[in-house]
């Protein structure tokens, strides 16, 4: 083995060396700089887990307790920290297991390099054991899949896949590679990272015409108004991006994938948009007469009703994707390429201005909306506890310096809402697909992602039943996640919508839990339930500060809803209050 | 991706054939097909064949959709790591044809003289003829095709088949040069054609 690493660590020169596929594999992987691997092991994929046991030094794997928690870790993993998460599977189940994972991120246009074991080459077609055509279960849910027969490929595959997974709009990528091709040895001369393929366009070219004509719409414009999505803090243009908002002083919001590229507190920030957006930038949306749209993709819980969506305004698009362009919302000037370069070059070109009647209306909304909305929300004099609440303490204690990972449903859009953030890739959560289960073990690869800065989990009591398991790799591998379960006992985002659009029949909504702090010390995992206001500042803050993972449930009301609310079918301006 | 048109009514459904230059790799079909039916269309034809160059495969679609939703489908599967380029074009843009087989039984083709001359006529041509069966073949447009299914039906046909469609583009010039632009790390402004260039006039001023 020593031989061969002294070998293998001098890729350039002719020499070639005997080595198995897996080894090849994870040559590939220490290449790319991968840090973390979250994987379970299986039959098909049992060679590379035995070369692995020789690579324990250069290599952190972390078992997880379900390949679905695996590749939410990976997602947690890329979020946070920008790089391409990397998950290990088997073959059949373990393959499919990952597929919640990969439509997940294939929405939230998440950078993954997936590996799964296959039967061997000769039993392809034969459905033998643990066989699954995984190339075509996963096709619409990845970026760019492949299966590996022959050893030989490995690494001119590997380098293609993390060239694709990470470039232009990232996403999921994953390769399978037969038994066969793990156990092969070949001559192997090293590895070469990809930087092109022909076929594949990354960055679509930026023509200074479009620029030009944007930054004219937007110098002329007396009502402006900005939305921004991920792509801002997936093209790490966060710097060029406030600024772009800082020259412009144009009013800016934000989807929740693209929370937090500028501080929740930056003065332009007036907020969220969509279903459970804020009012202002609700309604606004259809007063202003020019949208600058940044790496965002006009999703319909952002849109509402398509049809009475921005019909006054001129829209700007800029995004990396031309075929998002004119996809759900006609564009009057696009700008396509990467907005790190394309947001500097436009910021050139714009003048200096501020909209203060503009943003006072803003702010006049958000002052509604305070006295309607937040100031019951976040401080209720009495009654029982609200998500709310919970959430403005954790900003008093954690300053907006913690990252935020939420799982899907009512607490999602309250945290999303009521969260500060600081800093960039602080917010982890499953935005496109709105895949329950996300939190806890998105959590955990948030962790490794950004080691050092506090991961809190806000998860709701129906979404950290579906992996808690988890609570395992958590126990196994000492990761220091604070677990924070806002237990309303429903399944309260679908009771919501039962109790207003369905005239309260509330039809299997009413969830029943386990005793959550039992559950976490059977994991080895401190833990502590309150139920009063009082407890609520003390106890997060002693989640806070206990060294390791730490489990906080908090009853909340049963019956709160959301609010301001964009119904479904009803346009963005017709948002409710109550 | 050609066909501009800035209209604002909604526009009628019609037959567009869309051209995919790609890489030859085993699953790009599956790829590029469930692009429509994720949608829920219909693909009306489908051929995949070698290109004027190789290495490269061409697939030629055919759909009877709107303008608008071919547009976004060609966006979709150009979006496809494999693929290098769409094109999609109405019939007056393209030169096409279909091949057509037809089994008859020989015996009645052999009497009745007036049969041949209705082959002629249509452009048939014989490729196998037995004591049992004859086997005509035809090329061109549906209609045709059509017309001698039409016309074959009363004298026994006991088979009939017909190809996918394989279009020319008329204003191509092929994709040779494209290809060597892709090739270099950074592609030229022509390969990377913006649409949108045309699109001045719609360009909102105050």
């Amino acid at each position: 083995m020593e031989i061969e690493q002294q070998a293998l660590s001098n890729p350039t020169g002719v020499e070639t060396i005997e080595v198995s596929g897996s080894v090849a594999l994870l040559e590939a992987l220490i290449a790319e700089g991968t840090e973390v691997i979250f994987g379970y092991p299986g039959g098909a994929i049992m060679p590379i887990y035995d070369a692995l046991y020789d690579y324990k030094e250069k290599l952190n794997h972390i078992l997880v307790r379900h390949e679905q928690g695996g590749i939410h870790a990976g997602q947690g993993f890329a979020r946070t920290s920008g790089k391409v998460g990397v998950v290990f599977a088997t073959s059949g189940p373990g393959a499919t297991n990952l597929v919640t994972g990969l439509a997940d991120a294939m929405i939230d246009s998440t950078p993954l390099v997936c590996i799964t074991g296959q039967v061997f080459a000769h039993l392809l077609g034969t459905d033998a054991f643990q066989e699954t055509d995984v190339i075509n279960i996963t096709t619409p849910v990845t970026k760019w899949n492949y299966q590996i027969t022959d050893a030989t490929e490995i690494p001119e595959v590997l380098s293609k896949a993390f060239y694709i997974a990470r470039s232009g709009r990232p996403g999921p990528v994953l390769i399978d590679i037969t038994k066969n091709a793990q156990i092969q040895k070949f001559d192997y001369s090293g590895y070469t990272p990809c930087n092109h393929i022909r076929s594949y366009r990354p960055k679509p070219l930026i023509r200074n015409e479009y620029i030009e004509k944007a930054a004219a719409l937007i110098n002329q414009a007396k009502k402006p108004f900005v939305l921004w999505g991920q792509g801002v803090i997936l093209g790490e243009a966060e710097l060029e991006f406030k600024a772009f908002v800082e020259k412009s002083g144009i009013p800016s919001a934000w989807t929740i994938l693209g929370a937090g590229a500028i501080p929740t507190d930056h003065p332009l920030n007036v907020g969220m948009l969509g279903m459970h957006g804020n009012y202002g930038p609700n309604v606004l949306t259809n007063e202003c007469d020019v949208i600058i749209a940044i790496g965002m993709r006009f999703d319909d819980r952002v849109t509402g009703r398509l049809d009475k969506y921005a019909k006054q305004a001129k829209i700007i698009h800029l995004d990396i994707d031309p075929s998002e362009i004119d996809k759900n919302v006609q564009t009057t000037v696009p700008v396509w390429g990467d907005c790190k370069e394309t947001l500097p070059a436009l910021t050139a070109l714009i003048q200096q201005k501020t909209y203060p009647e503009w943003l006072q209306k803003f702010r006049d909304f958000e002052q509604k909306e305070i006295e309607a909305v937040i100031n019951d929300e976040l401080h209720p004099a009495s009654g029982e506890l609200t998500m709310g609440e919970v959430i403005s303490h954790l900003n008093e204690l954690t300053h907006g310096e913690a990252i935020i990972v939420t799982d899907v449903g009512q607490h999602q859009m309250v945290a999303c809402r009521y969260a500060k953030l600081n800093k960039t890739r602080s917010n982890v959560t499953s935005g496109g697909l709105g895949t329950m289960g996300f939190a806890l073990p998105a959590a955990i690869g948030a962790k490794f992602g950004a080691p050092e800065r506090t991961v809190v989990a806000v998860i709701g009591d129906g979404g950290f039943q579906m992996t808690l398991q988890e609570l395992g790799t958590i126990m196994q591998s000492n990761i220091d996640v604070k677990i924070l379960i806002l237990n309303n006992r429903f399944l309260g985002m679908v009771r919501q919508w039962q109790e207003l659009f369905n005239q309260h029949r509330y039809s299997f909504v009413d969830i029943e839990s386990p005793d959550f702090v039992a559950l976490a010390a059977a994991y080895r995992i401190k833990g502590k339930s309150i139920s009063e206001r009082g407890e609520i500042s003390s106890s997060l803050k002693e989640m806070l500060e206990h060294k390791g993972s730490f489990l906080l449930e908090v009853m909340v009301t049963k019956e709160n809803n959301v609010f301001p609310m964009v119904p479904q079918g009803c346009s963005v301006s017709e948002i409710r209050l109550k | 991706m050609s066909n501009q048109n800035n209209t604002e009514k909604p526009e009628a459904k019609q037959e567009f054939t869309i051209t995919v230059y790609t890489e030859n790799q085993i699953g790009l079909l599956n790829r590029i097909a469930i692009i429509f039916t994720r949608r829920k269309i219909n693909i009306h034809s489908l051929n995949t064949s070698p290109s004027e160059i190789e290495s490269i495969h061409r697939f030629n679609i055919v759909v009877q959709e709107t303008e608008d939703v071919v547009r976004k489908l060609s966006r979709q599967i150009e979006k496809q790591v494999e693929v290098l380029k769409v094109y999609f074009n109405t019939n007056d843009d393209i030169i096409w044809q279909e091949m057509a087989l037809y089994k008859v039984p020989t015996d009645i083709i052999a009497e009745k003289a007036s049969v041949e001359r209705l082959l002629r006529e249509n452009g048939a041509r014989a490729v196998v003829i037995r004591k049992d069966y004859t086997v005509f073949e035809t090329t061109g447009h549906r209609e045709e095709t059509d017309a001698l299914i039409r016309i074959l039906q009363p004298f026994g046909l006991i088979e009939f088949v017909r190809s996918a469609r394989v279009a020319i583009i008329k204003n191509s010039d092929g994709f040779n040069r494209k290809l060597r632009e892709f090739e270099k790390a950074e592609p030229g402004e022509d390969v990377v054609e913006n649409e949108y260039l045309n699109k001045g006039q719609r360009i909102f001023t105050m």
